[in-house]
């Protein structure tokens, strides 16, 4: 049970004396709450794992510290910190019974063995494995395995955090549901922090109170699912979170009208102080803008084709050099194959140089 | 529909029938012809029945004390090979390094005893072991240590052990590498973030993966080491005396020595058959345990 603060953490595998561009994770400072569920969200290569492998201490960083209920324990070795990992594939040890291999930390620990018996027995009951305690673990399924790569880590009671390396990547789909509400129910009964890394946002948005999008190297935001999806801070956010993805169009903006291709559209705010010379974009989620029939003083975009989702249509439409997707309502058709675009002036964001840009009422 | 019916088939496999006719059916046969006769050169043989078998069981007969004593010799020797060369090859593969070039430098090390003949390893720890001129006897008997193969039994036997370990230690280390090789890293991760000492990480995880390569490894060693013959014959020729009289030597004393085609052939029939029942036991132990993983990997 504790708190975890990362202050100016980085870790480069090119030692500190390497460029900065180069860090597998870039300096961050943030905080994980006592009893949070976060997500650690980003596409692969994105320093998600290197940032999990730093707090569980597989690797040590280049830089900055990690406290642990304001304990520094950078220092310390996996064995001595209270973490608990499950990694992507399930690992058991092979000749050892499902009760075994829960007891394994303990009996490593030195723990007597009365306690032993009585900690295997109620994590087996948590987990479901009751029935498997005195079978051996390789016979079982990979969500089973995987059940008790979390349960070894369960079991020790001052356990500070788990941390899950996609665990679910080698479980049958119709079983990831179930597993992810065992995890959900788990982290509601024991009050444990629990990070979960994952390159799947709707794992991550499921799971999660918290989501920490990662995007080279760099922790770009960090909020719950609604905000991620209302007002992305990046603009790597913005498309990555969604499907299809936040629309992002270069743009002039100036004060309350954004000029695209010649055509002026409405903004919710004010922007008057962008930075000069940096890259201005708007963005806007695909469900913030209807395809309409063309009318004058409207954008006009020309359909490539639409995407019927069953309980929602997008159209895939081109405006100029830029690709937008935007909600079709039901028994729109356009007849010449273009069609106008209305926006929701107050889902319209501005970003400089990929920045979210927070505008004046 | 009905099959073709064409016999000319078998001509085709008639130049594999000739060759293995010829290089395995016939000089089997004709030790089998062998063993149930006696012969006192001139060609001229007398029928014996299973009479060599007979006497080659019994250990009151000269035939049968000969055998049973170098076969006990034998069986002496691959377990103390297989006590010594398994568990060093594995300290050995684990002390290897994982990677970065070191690991190629010490896989062509290990490999260079493995590729030298046998009759030259014999040569060289013959050489080697010499009291007069071999660096090991001759510093040994400089730093006061009465040692000499040629004289003494167990100096015999220590240096035919020693030189077998030099020479195939190496195929069990580097069985057992690849066999390390094949465990996943997270497999450390899980261990150390469970607390395990080194020797908890060795019993849980190295151990078990490396199960079956070590298996193979025991079959190849027990089976090749049952067979020795050209390494301890360079060395010490069978002796002092017959101390290092293993079953592949008597035979060739029997059969070349004294010319008694009748008994080596008995003894070699009998050495056949022992070598092929160890071969289909450790098959069928090998065969079942893949069957069992195979088994459990299904329903994983």
């Amino acid at each position: 049970m504790a708190r975890i603060d990362l202050v100016d953490l980085a870790h480069s595998y090119g030692g500190n004396d390497a460029p900065q561009e180069s860090f597998a994770l870039k300096p961050v400072t943030m905080t994980w709450r006592q009893g949070g569920a976060y997500a650690l969200l980003g596409p692969s290569g994105c320093g998600k794992t290197t940032l999990l492998n730093v707090i569980s201490g597989i690797i040590t960083p280049s830089r900055g510290k990690i406290l642990f209920d304001g304990e520094d324990i950078t220092p310390l070795s996996t064995q001595k910190r209270n973490i608990a990992q499950v990694f992507q594939f399930p690992v058991i040890y092979d000749t050892m019974t499902v009760g075994q291999n829960l007891a394994f930390p303990l009996k490593n620990r030195g723990v007597p063995k009365a306690e032993i018996d009585k900690r295997v027995a109620e994590i087996g009951r948590l987990l479901d494995l009751e029935p498997y305690l005195n079978r051996k673990a390789t016979r079982l399924t990979a969500d089973a395995k995987q059940k008790i790569s979390l349960g070894r880590g369960l079991v020790r009671s001052d356990v500070a955090a788990v941390l899950f390396d996609e665990p679910l990547t080698v479980i049958d789909p119709e079983l990831k549901w179930q597993l992810r509400s065992k995890l959900k129910a788990l982290h509601r009964e024991l009050d444990l922090t629990m990070i979960y890394v994952t390159h799947d946002q709707t794992e991550a948005l499921t799971f999660a109170d918290t989501v920490v999008v990662m995007h080279d190297g760099r922790v770009v935001q960090s909020g719950t699912p609604a905000e991620l999806f209302d007002k992305p801070a990046h603009t790597f956010v913005g498309y990555f979170i969604g499907s299809p993805g936040m629309n992002i169009i270069p743009a002039e903006v100036r004060g309350r009208e954004a000029k695209v291709d010649g055509h002026v559209i409405a903004l919710g705010r004010s922007y008057d102080q962008l930075p000069a010379g940096a890259k201005i974009e708007i963005g806007v989620r695909p469900e913030f803008v209807d395809v309409v029939a063309p009318t004058p003083g409207l954008l006009t975009a020309k359909i490539e084709r639409i995407d019927d989702l069953g309980r929602i249509r997008f159209a895939r439409t081109r405006l100029g050099d830029a690709k937008l997707a935007a909600r079709a309502p039901a028994g729109f058709t356009s007849s010449d194959g273009t069609a106008g675009l209305r926006f929701d002036p107050s889902h319209i964001h501005v970003y400089a140089d990929s920045l979210l840009v927070e505008g004046a009422a | 529909m009905d099959k073709t019916v064409n016999q000319k088939a078998w001509f085709l496999v008639l130049p594999v029938f000739l060759v293995v006719a010829f290089s395995a059916v016939l000089p089997l046969m004709t030790v089998v012809n062998y063993s149930m006769q006696d012969t006192f050169g001139n060609n001229q043989f007398f029928w014996n029945g299973v009479g060599w078998f007979k006497e080659l069981l019994d250990p009151s007969t000269d035939l049968g004390g000969r055998f049973l004593a170098s076969l006990g010799r034998n069986l002496f020797f691959s377990m103390v090979i297989l006590a010594i060369e398994v568990p060093l090859g594995i300290v050995v593969a684990l002390s290897m390094p994982r990677q970065g070039w070191t690991v190629a430098a010490c896989l062509v090390i290990l490999a260079l005893p493995l590729l030298i003949p046998w009759n030259v390893v014999g040569t060289i720890w013959q050489i080697f072991g010499r009291p007069d001129i071999g660096l090991m006897g001759y510093v040994l008997n400089a730093a006061g240590i009465d040692y000499n193969y040629v004289s003494n039994d167990i100096d015999a036997w220590v240096t035919v052990i020693v030189m077998d370990v030099w020479h195939w230690t190496s195929l069990v280390a580097l069985l057992c590498y690849a066999g390390l090789k094949s465990i996943p890293e997270a497999y450390y991760q899980a261990a150390q973030i469970d607390g395990a000492s080194r020797w908890a990480v060795f019993k849980a995880i190295q151990l078990p993966k490396m199960n079956r390569v070590l298996l193979i490894a025991v079959l190849l060693r027990f089976m090749d080491s049952f067979m020795i013959y050209t390494e301890p014959f360079v060395v010490t020729g069978g002796g002092p005396g017959n101390s290092t009289t293993f079953v592949s030597i008597e035979l060739v004393k029997i059969a070349l020595g004294q010319f008694d085609l009748g008994k080596a052939a008995a003894l070699s029939l009998v050495y056949n058959l022992i070598i092929l029942i160890v071969c289909w036991i450790f098959y069928t132990v090998m065969t079942n345990a893949g069957a069992e993983r195979k088994h459990q990997e299904g329903a994983a």
